[in-house]
């Protein structure tokens, strides 16, 4: 089980919360424009790195508020929670 | 005269939940109909002008209760409060609150009663903490966990409210409703070893 920390809470068990996904994934700035494909890879591809990830979760059983932690996809590493839109 | 017709969600257990341990372990009661209001201010609020108008001093932070006479103030989350005191006719404590909060904070802010959401359980005693902890992850040790204290979490998953009241110790457990006799019951199950 992954031990979270929480920007507001401190740390927490994983079970408290829900997945999100990729941070920074911008929404496109005009949609009607984009294309299918373009529109195909802002939806489903994603970085998918082997490394330090920037990923999004919410705290579901807590305070219920977005943040977003550096991941390290091999070793389940957690580094600098912060609240959305402020950077590291 | 009014006739009280309200039931709270614990009263068929209310026998059981007295019956149980003692001074030396641990103890329960619910706390029926307890006001609950909850704040919720947008990012321009104006927060400490708030707690002037609630006549409360301002929480050091999420996490924190600030506490004038018996009314607390929960700090859930950022711009989330919860403020809760003893039975009365709710809408008193809403209008109030409302009114006042308008003039502090304008249209930033919201007051809604949700005293119907939530009973209250308070669970004290020296086992309190131990208790606890068969369904909670949260560290309630003192170096961690103190009077004056709250968080919210899952306790035997069921999401709750906990806040600390003194250092007997005694946990205030507000939870939802429709949890509440699981999780009473859950209580006591929990409680068999240390009241032996």
């Amino acid at each position: 089980m992954l031990y979270i920390p929480c920007p507001w809470c401190g740390p927490r068990d994983e079970t408290e919360f829900r997945y999100g996904g990729e941070a920074g994934v911008a929404y496109p700035a005009d949609p009607d424009a984009v294309d299918d494909a373009a529109w195909s890879e802002y939806l489903f591809v994603r970085s998918n790195p082997k490394g330090w990830f920037e990923e999004r979760w919410v705290h579901t059983s807590g305070c219920r508020r977005w943040f977003t932690v550096r991941r390290h996809t091999v070793s389940y590493e957690i580094r600098d929670p912060r609240p959305i839109g402020e950077s590291t | 005269m009014t006739v009280d017709v309200r039931r709270s969600p614990l009263a068929e257990l209310a026998g059981e939940l007295a019956a149980v341990g003692g001074p030396g372990s641990v103890r329960f009661a619910e706390r029926p109909f307890r006001v609950q209001v909850e704040l919720r201010a947008a990012a321009d609020a104006p927060v400490s002008r708030l707690y002037e108008a609630l006549a409360l001093m301002l929480p050091r932070g999420v996490g924190y209760v600030a506490s004038t006479g018996d009314r607390d103030a929960l700090c859930l989350a950022p711009r989330w409060w919860l403020v809760t005191q003893s039975p009365e006719p709710a809408p008193v404590l809403e209008s109030a609150l409302a009114g006042r909060l308008r003039t502090a904070g304008g249209a930033a802010v919201s007051a809604v009663d949700v005293s119907a959401q939530r009973t209250t359980i308070d669970v004290t005693g020296p086992n309190a903490r131990d208790v606890l902890a068969h369904g909670c992850s949260v560290d309630l040790h003192p170096r961690a966990f103190g009077p004056g204290r709250c968080t919210q979490t899952a306790l035997a998953k069921a999401q709750v409210v906990l806040q600390q009241l003194d250092r007997a110790p005694t946990f205030r457990v507000l939870v939802r409703a429709s949890f509440a006799r699981y999780l009473a019951e859950w209580l006591l199950d929990a409680a068999t070893e240390y009241v032996g």
